[in-house]
């Protein structure tokens, strides 16, 4: 039985179980006139609930463990007990088996796996049909025993509801636990990495050339200090050198000058452009700003000017978070209370004035706790510079030479040719760690220190 | 100009403001002496709010709104084209409804008006001017010993104190104050009243209330708004021990409002 029929199944008995709890419902409040707590339409749902998820909840978990069972019912057979102790090599023979049990890949490249692939078809329709069995026994069993208790003093209603804040809470549960789990998968990988290479040599190393590892010293080549500094020269300087202002500025104008009118046009015209692909402010990084800056460089007379400099990258880069800073800004602008700003007017301050002393100091936790949420999303910002910055590591402070980030080297590293388990490709997991967690702590120390700044006028 | 201390601080003639498309006053003519305090009453949303912040534009800063008319402080006409709103609100100051010091400490939200108006020549006489207004709004023997603490950690009571001692610290000719005790208890109120009467003679004082107990007892002057019109405009004793409008007597004999 496929997946999708047996899915269909379980709903087609839910379907079953909504319409006979009805009816059953219907039918006792006819007999009586009295008042009920729960409609037909909750015993219903009720029951219906119960049939379909539990199967459900079943198959999810079974989904993780069948494929485990279905390698140990492989492994006891004969054929298994020629395979190489344990390792990569067993672990591709019993991939590609389970390829060709499953019908595809065309031709087997170990023998061994040809031999083990009927063992695999056999374990698997074995454990297809129980998994369909359980879950066929669970629906019906669920349903029935929901059913026998829909009566007029079920109090289906509230138990519905509970069922269904239990659903939500699980929806909500989903981007949490995946998270948890892509860090789980950084850490492993970043066990490996640092299994072969020297957690010091890679994070105080100055040293960054992934090209020539040498597999006596792979720490030599692989020192992340440039590349941190790439990162924080073009995210945190460069890009908020242009960030900052002009997203302060715009963000006073708006709440402080503008007529009400413009400002409802103008506001969702910048978060507009929050929403542009970054991908495009990368053509425009490469192909626009990155060869002005560098003739820009030359004019200045200097030799070293790059078109993958860290100039062109910041400055886009900037431009993407302008509306990012400008929003912040204005919220924490508009949360001043309006008390302030007549105070200071009322004592003959201008509008600039009052903004200067009173307004900016007094959002000035809530902007400086948007501009480190910005720069953690300029740092972890990666199209602009995979397309604008170079892919040479480079420790320096001249924003015209070559410079290339975290981001930019993950992307490099990971569509090399390398083996996978070579201290190459690790590198780019420890690079996503090391992103991580500086991201993580940018923005728990900007999220609490906006919440703080809210709770003083609230 | 030489000034004739006869002649009324400010005067207000044929004044009518709008909010869009609504009237919010209607022809209102009142004159402000200049060593009386003057009160100004009615029922919630008669305008006389709004008839107070003409008297220094702070209905500038509301976009929609529009006044007509003429107003005159010493006989210029503050809504002229010449007119210096930020010199204007300097002789005209204002006290607000809710406390609202800055979040900065009691000594600079006391400086911050005279810092912004160059009147300090030095550290030494910004101190003496931070400390006059913090005097003569009473609340220096309380906070003499943490001037830098912030404003807003103050009592309520305290608060809108500070809040005159910034307006005094800029010297001005005119103070307003709209409904300046509707936020305190009973004892903060009995404070700010006091030191309404000190300051009288030295200020034009100019004040809105919801309590005609207050008006009572702190003006000399009450001007009775209802609907955006000046009903009755006479001494306060006369006003309330014979009003000459029906809708006067009704009105503090609490048959509405």
């Amino acid at each position: 039985m496929s997946p999708l029929t047996l899915i269909f199944l379980i709903f087609a008995l839910g379907m079953i179980g909504w319409f006979t709890a009805r009816a059953r419902a219907v039918r006792f409040r006819l007999a009586s006139p009295g008042r009920f707590g729960s409609l037909p339409g909750h015993h219903a749902a009720y029951v219906a609930l119960w049939t379909i998820l539990p199967p459900l909840a079943f198959l999810l978990i079974w989904r993780f463990v069948s494929p485990a069972l279905v390698t140990d019912a492989v492994l006891a057979t004969p054929a298994a007990s020629t395979l190489p102790p344990s390792g990569f090599e067993r672990a591709a023979i019993l991939s590609e088996a389970r390829h060709l049990a499953h019908g595809r890949g065309t031709g087997a490249f170990h023998t061994l796996s040809t031999a083990l692939a009927p063992a695999y078809a056999a374990a698997q329709s074995r454990y297809d049909v129980i998994a369909a069995a359980i879950a066929l026994l669970l629906a019906l069993g669920g349903g029935m025993l929901a059913f026998l208790r829909v009566a007029p003093a079920l109090t289906a209603r509230t138990r519905v509801e509970r069922l269904v804040m239990g659903l939500l809470l699980a929806a909500s549960l989903i981007a949490i636990l995946t998270t948890l789990g892509i860090v789980a998968s950084l850490l492993i990988e970043s066990a490996r990495f640092f299994a072969i290479v020297p957690i010091g040599d890679f994070l105080f190393g100055t040293h960054w050339s992934p090209q020539v590892i040498d597999p006596a010293d792979p720490g030599a080549a692989l020192g992340a200090v440039p590349l941190f500094w790439g990162t924080f020269f073009i995210g945190a300087v460069i890009a908020m050198l242009v960030a900052i202002p002009f997203g302060l500025m715009s963000a006073i104008y708006l709440t402080q000058y503008a007529h009400p009118a413009t400002r409802r046009r103008v506001k969702p015209m910048l978060e507009i452009l929050a929403g542009v692909p970054t991908i495009v402010y990368g053509y425009f990084a490469a192909l626009t700003v990155a060869p002005a800056v560098r003739d820009l460089g030359a004019t200045l007379g200097i030799a070293s000017a790059s078109s993958e400099s860290a100039l062109a990258a910041g400055l886009v880069m900037g431009i993407m978070i302008i509306p990012f800073v400008s929003s912040t800004a204005d919220d924490s602008l508009a949360a001043v209370p309006a008390e302030m700003r007549d105070g200071s007017l009322a004592l003959g301050a201008t509008p600039s004035e009052t903004i200067r002393r009173v307004l900016l100091p007094a959002a000035l936790p809530g902007v400086a706790g948007g501009v480190l949420l910005a720069i953690s999303r300029a740092i972890g910002e990666t199209m602009i510079v995979v397309m604008a910055a170079s892919g040479v590591a480079s420790l320096t402070l001249n924003p015209f030479a070559p410079t290339t980030t975290v981001t930019k080297q993950i992307v490099d590293l990971l569509t090399g040719e390398a083996a996978f388990d070579s201290a190459k490709t690790l590198a780019a997991f420890a690079l996503g760690l090391t992103l991580f967690v500086i991201t993580l702590l940018f923005n728990v120390v900007a999220l609490v220190i906006v919440k703080r700044y809210r709770e003083a006028y609230e | 100009m030489t000034r004739d201390d006869t002649l009324p601080k400010m005067t207000a003639r044929h004044v009518n403001v709008f909010y869009g498309a609504n009237q919010a006053i209607a022809d209102v003519s009142i004159d402000v002496r200049r060593d009386e305090v003057t009160a100004f009453i009615g029922p919630s949303g008669c305008g006389k709010s709004t008839f107070l912040r003409t008297l220094n534009r702070m209905n500038d800063t509301v976009a929609a709104a529009r006044v007509e008319g003429e107003i005159r402080l010493d006989g210029a006409d503050i809504y002229a084209r010449d007119m210096d709103v930020v010199q204007l609100r300097a002789r005209v100051g204002m006290v607000f409804q809710k406390p609202n010091p800055f979040p900065k400490s009691i000594y600079e939200n006391v400086a911050y008006g005279p810092r912004i108006h160059g009147l300090a020549k030095g550290k030494a006489d910004l101190d003496r001017i931070v400390e006059e207004a913090l005097s003569r709004a009473g609340l220096w023997s309380e906070i003499k010993d943490r001037l830098g603490t912030s404003g807003t950690a103050l009592s309520g009571g305290q608060q809108q104190r500070l809040c005159i001692a910034r307006a005094i610290a800029v010297e001005p000719e005119v103070i307003l104050m709209d409904e300046p005790c509707s936020a305190l208890d009973p004892i903060a109120t009995a404070r700010i009243e006091e030191l309404i009467h000190e300051l009288r003679g030295r200020y034009a004082i100019v004040i809105v209330t919801h309590n005609m107990q207050q008006a009572a007892r702190v003006s000399q002057k009450t001007a009775f708004f209802h609907l955006g019109r000046l009903i009755e405009y006479a001494d306060t004793s006369d006003i309330f021990t014979n009003p000459r409008e029906e809708r006067t007597k009704d009105y503090i004999t609490g048959r509405y409002g």
